[in-house]
């Protein structure tokens, strides 16, 4: 095995035991990200210099005993958080050239928690989109088949973690931009509670709902990166002051009373005949090892698309209003189409007359989608569902849409707007070879019960034949 | 329902060209009409939700800390004047 290859986990445990230095490691990663960045275009910006300096100075402090819950692990960091001197782009040419002054919360803490940045993955322009393909630097290709996308937005991350350029990626979900590409690339992607994980130094998207978050090769990994970056910081008023687990050791749960709640809702027509049997093959699998499974019923998962484009359009309106040329960036002349058509929405619902018609409205049916999700969890501990109603599409897919993302995320989309925690995991590949995800949702802040039982089965399938399968690169 | 797109465009400050002005006229009015389901919802007497966390009035302590320099907030523009951001005059008779 490379060390490229390595989990979090693994990594930490050989850096530990000097099996291999952080240099080596970051070599490795570095060599994959040359090797295959023609094919995947999974970066933006790779901080080859920065990292090698970082990685020595890593070994220097392993080798004085200093223990970081990061210290010299190598991370890709998806390009809308703000990294102090590094370019930061959000891949759209507005921020061609800008180079932040200061660090996103997220960054502070993965740099304080001792991580090696190697680069700034791509993303749709602005995180508008659920393909990458509206990236002013090119789509992201999917790992498992370079003819396919890797979802988004944050695909860049989802592939880099996928192709093993990386031991594991920083992401930003507004709804489905974690958890999708982790679906399309076969990796884990965690979308923590709203609030749980700061926004400061994340270039805004819908500022209601945005939530930062590690995409990783396995359960462990998202339990330990989510350690780091959980928490309230003085900077994002928005973060809970509701204490942070010690998400790693909490993994193993007595499976026997789990309850998990199942809904036709979310096997909506259309949906791949593939994916939902997997999907449901995995659930079968929580149940034979002892979860209860009861059918409920949830609010039509298609009013949340409505409800979401509202809103968030309504938000990038306003965030996005800030890039006029002065203080930073170019002027809005270089606005790709995507993100044009999203702000022109907005501009038009909270225009004079419009606003109780649309962003009122859609913040009351907020509300009962909240409800409806509450009401659900007196019933059950976790909500279990295809992440993604198809496999990764090809490359091209989003040509002439004008509301893919949107329409694309519908399975995420109602538990996002509800500011509820969520994950992606791998369950399977498809004939064709691609890979399966489906979401496990529990309420607000309950991450320990997302990862334990994502972590429960990962724990039941760990001797299937897919997981040893890998892309072909 | 017919869309003003000229007045959205300069609410969202685009100059936009007679093509996009067409394009974004139609996808916008395909929005619409998306979203209009919404409609068929019953939302009499619900409180409408921005801050699903439920969390009021956060406020922290109003001391000065330690912020950007002035070489610093500067660094990325591309139009300074002695140390300031040089900006086009507002009124008629400014250059």
């Amino acid at each position: 095995m490379k060390l490229n290859q390595l989990t979090l986990k693994q990594a930490k445990e050989g850096l530990r035991k000097k099996e291999f230095s952080s240099l080596e490691l970051t070599n490795a990663c570095l060599e994959e990200i040359k090797r295959l960045e023609p094919k995947l275009n999974s970066f933006v910006t790779v901080t080859e210099e920065t990292a090698i300096e970082d990685a020595k100075k890593a070994d220097k402090a392993i080798a004085d005993g200093v223990d970081l819950p990061l210290l010299g692990i190598p991370l890709s960091v998806k390009d809308n958080f703000s990294t102090k001197d590094v370019r930061t782009t959000a891949s759209s040419k507005v921020l061609n050239e800008y180079i932040p002054p200061f660090d996103s919360t997220v960054v502070e803490r993965l740099k304080n928690a001792g991580m090696v940045l190697l680069g700034k993955t791509n993303m749709d322009a602005w995180a508008h989109g659920s393909s990458t393909e509206t990236s002013d630097f090119g789509p992201s290709k999917n790992p498992w088949d370079t003819k396919r996308l890797t979802g988004g937005s944050s695909g860049g991350s989802a592939g880099s973690v996928a192709a093993d350029q990386t031991i594991a990626a920083i992401g930003s979900e507004t709804a489905g931009s974690i958890r999708q590409p982790a679906s399309w690339c076969g990796v884990v992607g965690l979308k923590p509670t709203y609030g749980r994980v700061s926004r400061y130094g994340v270039i805004a998207m819908g500022s209601s709902l945005d939530s930062p978050g590690p995409i990783t090769k396995t359960v462990e990994d998202s339990a330990v990166i989510l350690e780091v970056l959980a928490g309230k910081d003085e900077l994002d008023a928005t973060t809970s002051p509701k204490p942070v687990t010690d998400y790693s050791k909490q993994l193993k749960r007595d499976i026997k009373t789990l309850r998990i709640g199942i809904s036709n809702e979310y096997f909506i027509t259309g949906i791949d005949k593939e994916v939902e049997e997997k999907v449901k093959e995995a659930i079968k699998k929580l149940e034979e090892a002892g979860a209860k499974i009861e059918n409920i019923k949830l609010f039509d998962p298609k009013y949340a698309i409505d409800v979401y484009t509202i809103i968030q359009r309504s938000e990038v309106s306003s965030n996005l209003a800030r890039y006029d040329g002065i203080r930073y960036g170019n002027t809005r002349e270089y606005f790709g189409e995507e993100a044009k058509r999203r702000i022109m929405f907005g501009t038009y619902a909270l225009s004079s007359g419009y606003y109780d018609q649309y962003y009122n409205k859609a913040q009351q049916v907020r509300t009962v989608i909240i409800d409806d999700f509450k009401k659900a969890f007196e019933k059950v501990d976790v909500i279990i569902a295809p992440t993604s109603p198809s496999l990764a599409l090809p490359v091209g897919s989003t040509k002439d849409t004008s509301m893919f993302g949107e329409i694309a995320d519908v399975l995420v989309e109602p538990s996002s707007i509800a500011g509820l925690s969520g994950i992606n995991i791998p369950v399977g590949l498809s004939k064709s070879g691609l890979p399966i995800g489906m979401q496990i949702i529990a309420p607000q802040f309950g991450e320990e019960v997302v990862l334990s039982t994502a972590f429960e089965f990962e724990s039941i399938t760990k001797g299937e034949d897919w997981r040893r399968l890998k892309p072909q690169l | 329902m017919k869309i003003n797109v000229p007045h959205i465009a300069k609410l969202a400050n685009f100059p936009l060209s007679t093509e996009e002005l067409k394009k974004f006229e139609i996808q916008l009015e395909e929005t619409v009409k998306h979203v209009e389901s919404l409609s068929t919802v019953k939302t009499n007497g619900i409180e409408p939700t921005s801050q699903v966390t439920g969390l009021e009035n956060v406020t922290r302590e109003d001391v000065a800390k330690p912020s950007l320099t002035q070489e610093e907030a500067l660094s990325n523009t591309k139009s300074k004047h002695n140390g300031m951001f040089m900006v086009k005059g507002i009124f008629e008779n400014e250059a």
